[in-house]
């Protein structure tokens, strides 16, 4: 091994909200603190976030953290970690306006205070009625958020490196995390990042299905590092979908089209909702509809050559309404499914959305296994799991977790890395000589696999085996499909072999990653046999012992998948908060 | 267009703004996709200039400008936004 290593007091892999976030206190403190990043930071994919952020401000009328602890711990349908909930709730006032004071241009009242909107979820008085709760910049709160810290960060002098990949993480003989190994894009040059602290903040895995919301750079790369160097992933079943994507793009389609009279038709044009929801047919809640596109689908009702969608049929309404009602839908429609709706239905299906698993952490950001710290070693952001969101995320609380865990975990790596001799201690090679192979057998592999196949059977497999509504057969079958794809992915090749700005090094690089993250989820979600938040089985009974399918008396328990044998572990849910009384178990109903 | 026009723009400048064309948005992404497939290699040097410009923009102006949500009053970026518009 022969790799330059540059040396910090601390590393971040990932220039989004949670990297950004947590590189400020580091380089506030007087650390040296290196963040690395695919993307310049501001189109990381935060930047995609409109709906706001939560924080009882109770701006705009009566509001309180305990409130919101009790919504969130709802909305995770009780798999959440009720002390992680509590520190979060508790924190976001402090964070939403120490982010004010950074310069975000927060939507206002007439008084001067930060305006609140309703979100869906959001309630006071335990569950009582709706509450104004979220705050936002406009329809541009995630980007307003990374310029403010970005430009908080260039001033407090924390070292970028944009345009790196972080390969593989570095951990030495006793499994202490030393840093990264990591490759420039532009010269293909690889380096070793050496840190007293290593922080994860590399964002969501959207990308393992065909139809995802997120956008192509969420590929799990932080999950992949982890799970290659030995730590499992928590809860990877649990991921958050929107019933109606463009089939094949993933761009979404409102649900307020629904409202205004969408109908959703079957590959025979039949109005399928009616059988499963007789009286509110189309406008049914999220859930049912989804799981009766998905049945239809499954049952070979599904549209197209493949089956694999169905339709979104406005072609009924007014044109004018759809113009003035529904505006944007017609564009989205001509543009990323190459029908006009005015004329022809829409073809859509359940799209992923958030990724409620990760790195295993506690809500200092330290990573966990076993009941045991993992020294050197921080996850926070979509790429950990704190857990907060448990089996299911309320909406806007994610930019909240990417600030206060954000932050936390540079609370803590400060004190960590103040803990540590000054002098860095001497590099352990073998995981730097793994991360070299892994780029090696791409320059030498001449024949295989292409990346694009793999990877779209991948997608197609995960889609089709472990959506939004999931079958035991299918399950089953999934899991060993999953496997042979990843046997396509070890065979993978490019054919470019060039140094300079490789991308089709990075994307191969990118699957590697992806396929873990798949496995992931596809094994988990067949081991567990009951429904809960958004894992949810055709098979699990509806009883009056598990409401829903949810089965407390065997599945109220986290699951950790390792790679090396595709091994499941779980442990308990923290039901203990903090300060307060639990938050005692009961069904999930709104 | 002459062929000698078209050899300014250096490999390795098409490389790196080839991944620039990553964006924070999936809308972008997929955009951005296929004007990469229907119209990257035939650039000329003062549309590839243009592109790079755009892609410059914040992704939610960028976004705007190619959903016809805005526009742009500079006639050099005129062809590519009408090009990304189309495609
Ligand atoms: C369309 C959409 C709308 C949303 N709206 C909301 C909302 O309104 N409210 C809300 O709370 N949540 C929302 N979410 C969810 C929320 O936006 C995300 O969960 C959150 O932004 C993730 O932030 P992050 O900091 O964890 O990661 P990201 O912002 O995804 O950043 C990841 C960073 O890691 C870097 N990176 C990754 N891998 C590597 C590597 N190998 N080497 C180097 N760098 C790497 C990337 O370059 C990037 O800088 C939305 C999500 C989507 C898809």
């Amino acid at each position: 091994m022969s790799v330059p290593v540059r040396h910090f007091d601390a590393v971040i892999v990932g220039a989004g909200g949670a990297g950004m976030r947590a590189a400020l206190q580091l380089s506030e403190a007087g650390l040296k603190t290196a963040v690395l990043s695919k993307v310049f930071p501001t189109r990381s994919h935060t930047v995609a976030a409109q709906g706001g952020v939560s924080a009882s401000l109770g701006n705009s009328e009566a509001d309180h953290w305990h409130w919101h602890m009790y919504d969130t711990v709802k909305g995770s349908d009780w798999l959440g970690d009720q002390d992680a909930i509590e520190f979060m709730c508790r924190e976001a006032p402090n964070v939403v306006v120490e982010l004010e004071h950074f310069g975000m241009p927060f939507d206002r009242n007439e008084d001067g205070t930060i305006y609140q909107r309703p979100f869906g979820g959001h309630m006071s008085n335990f569950g009582e009625k709706p509450v104004r709760r979220a705050c936002a910049a406009a329809d541009r709160t995630g980007h307003a958020m990374l310029h403010a810290l970005y430009q908080r960060n260039v001033r407090a002098n924390t070292h970028f490196f944009v345009e790196w990949m972080a390969l593989d993480l570095v951990r030495d003989s006793e499994g202490r995390v030393q840093g990264v190994v990591a490759m420039e894009m532009e010269t293909s040059e690889i380096y070793v990042f050496q840190a007293k602290a290593t922080l994860f903040a590399t964002g969501g895995a959207g990308r393992i299905y065909s139809s995802s919301t997120n956008a192509f750079i969420n590929t799990g790369d932080g999950l992949g590092m982890a799970a290659r160097a030995g730590i499992p992933l928590e809860d990877m079943e649990f991921w958050q979908f929107h019933p109606t994507g463009v089939a094949g793009a993933g761009v979404l389609i409102t649900e307020g089209v629904r409202g205004e009279g969408g109908i959703l038709r079957n590959a025979q044009g039949e109005r399928f909702m009616e059988r499963y929801a007789p009286n509110a047919k189309d406008l049914a809640s999220r859930d049912v509809v989804s799981r009766a596109m998905v049945t239809e689908i499954n049952e070979g009702r599904g549209c197209g050559p493949a089956k694999d969608h169905v339709l979104l049929d406005i072609t009924h309404l007014d044109p004018n309404v759809i113009m003035s009602k529904l505006p944007g839908i017609r564009e989205i429609s001509i543009k990323f499914a190459g029908v006009d709706p005015i004329k022809a239905p829409i073809p859509v299906v359940p799209t992923c959305h958030y990724q409620m698993g990760g790195i295993p952490t506690n809500y200092k950001g330290e990573v966990v296994v076993e009941d045991k710290v993992v020294e050197g070693f921080y996850a926070a952001g979509e790429c950990a799991c704190a857990s907060v969101h448990g089996a299911n995320r309320l909406g806007t609380n994610s930019l909240l977790d990417l600030l206060v865990f954000g932050k936390s975990s540079g609370n803590t790596m400060i004190d960590y890395i103040k803990s540590q001799p000054k002098s860095l201690p001497e590099l352990a090679t073998a995981d730097v000589d793994r991360a070299l192979a892994r780029v090696a057998r791409f320059d030498n592999q001449t024949s295989g696999v292409e990346v694009d196949a793999a990877r779209s059977a991948m997608q197609r497999t995960m889609q089709a085996h472990c959506g939004v509504f999931r079958f035991k057969d299918m399950l089953q079958q999934g899991v060993t499909k999953i496997l042979e794809v990843e046997e396509m992915v070890k065979k993978t090749f490019i054919h470019d072999k060039s140094k300079v700005w490789n991308t089709a090094r990075v994307e191969a690089l990118e699957l590697e990653n992806l396929i873990e993250v798949a496995k992931a989820t596809m094994i988990s979600a067949n081991n567990r046999t009951e429904s809960r938040g958004a894992h949810v089985r055709d098979d699990a009974p509806d009883t009056a012992e598990t409401p829903n399918g949810r089965d407390d008396k065997n599945w109220l328990k986290h699951t950790l998948w390792y790679r090396d044998d595709n091994r499941l572990e779980y442990k308990p849910v923290n039901l203990k908060p903090l300060t307060v009384e639990t938050i005692a178990l009961k069904t999930r109903s709104y | 267009m002459s062929d000698s026009a078209r050899a300014e723009i250096s490999e390795v400048e098409k490389k790196r703004q080839r991944w620039r064309s990553r964006r924070g948005l999936l809308e972008l992404d997929l955009v951005i996709t296929r004007f990469l497939a229907q119209h990257y290699d035939a650039l000329t040097p003062d549309q590839f200039a243009a592109y790079v410009e755009l892609l410059d923009w914040p992704d939610n102006d960028l976004l705007d400008l190619v959903n016809e949500k805005c526009d742009v009053d500079a006639p050099h970026l005129a062809e590519i936004v009408a090009m990304l518009r189309r495609v």
